[in-house]
């Protein structure tokens, strides 16, 4: 659940996520659930030139299975609150 | 639980699903479930090649498992409208590896 909550409060800002086609995909971060299935807005493929397929897709729900890395922004990255999160969550099992 | 990206908001409208084997499948949204499982009306797969222009394949009323979903799209319908895509050439994209 650590992880579901930690993408909770990004809502709002803006990663790049890399999928495990190789595909990265740019957008505002609009909801995200327990499966880790995200939704981005105003999405754009960040080598456009070489994949194309996505051209007039602005809004788009990607499989969290298919997730290979979130890029998040540097301001969005509290490291001593996950520091605190991730031992909390290692101590309770 | 909390409203999270579910495809409520996509129903009845046009889609485009990319699958784990790079195919992409663009339909009008019917249904969904938990799992990702889709079903897609008139539906029709759009084949990226280097040598020619994009192929549009009927393929109707359809149902894609979840597991072998990657992404579903919102298809802007003016944005698309204005894609040539007889002038696209591209690779066919990857398929996912886990």
């Amino acid at each position: 659940m650590l992880f579901f909550s930690y993408f909770k409060d990004l809502v709002g800002r803006e990663v790049t996520v890399e999928l495990k086609n190789d595909l990265a995909i740019r957008g505002t971060l609009h909801s995200v659930d327990q499966y880790l299935n995200i939704k981005l807005e105003n999405t754009r493929v960040v080598d456009q030139d070489k994949y194309p397929h996505m051209l007039s897709v602005r809004n788009c729900f990607i499989r969290g299975s298919v997730v290979r890395y979130v890029q998040l922004p540097p301001e969005g990255v509290d490291i001593e609150l996950l520091h605190d999160a991730t031992r909390r969550e290692a101590r309770s099992g | 639980m909390s409203a999270g990206p579910g495809l409520e908001s996509l129903v009845d409208q046009t889609i485009s699903v990319i699958t784990n084997d790079g195919r992409n499948i663009v339909g009008v949204l019917k249904g969904f479930d938990q799992a990702t499982n889709i079903i897609l009306d008139e539906s029709h797969e759009r084949v990226y090649s280097t040598k020619e222009g994009v192929q549009q394949l009927v393929l109707g009323l359809y149902i894609i498992r979840g597991d072998n979903i990657s992404v579903v799209g919102e298809l802007d319908e003016d944005l698309d409208s204005n894609l040539d895509l007889s002038k696209l050439r591209a690779h066919p994209l990857k398929p996912v590896i886990h």
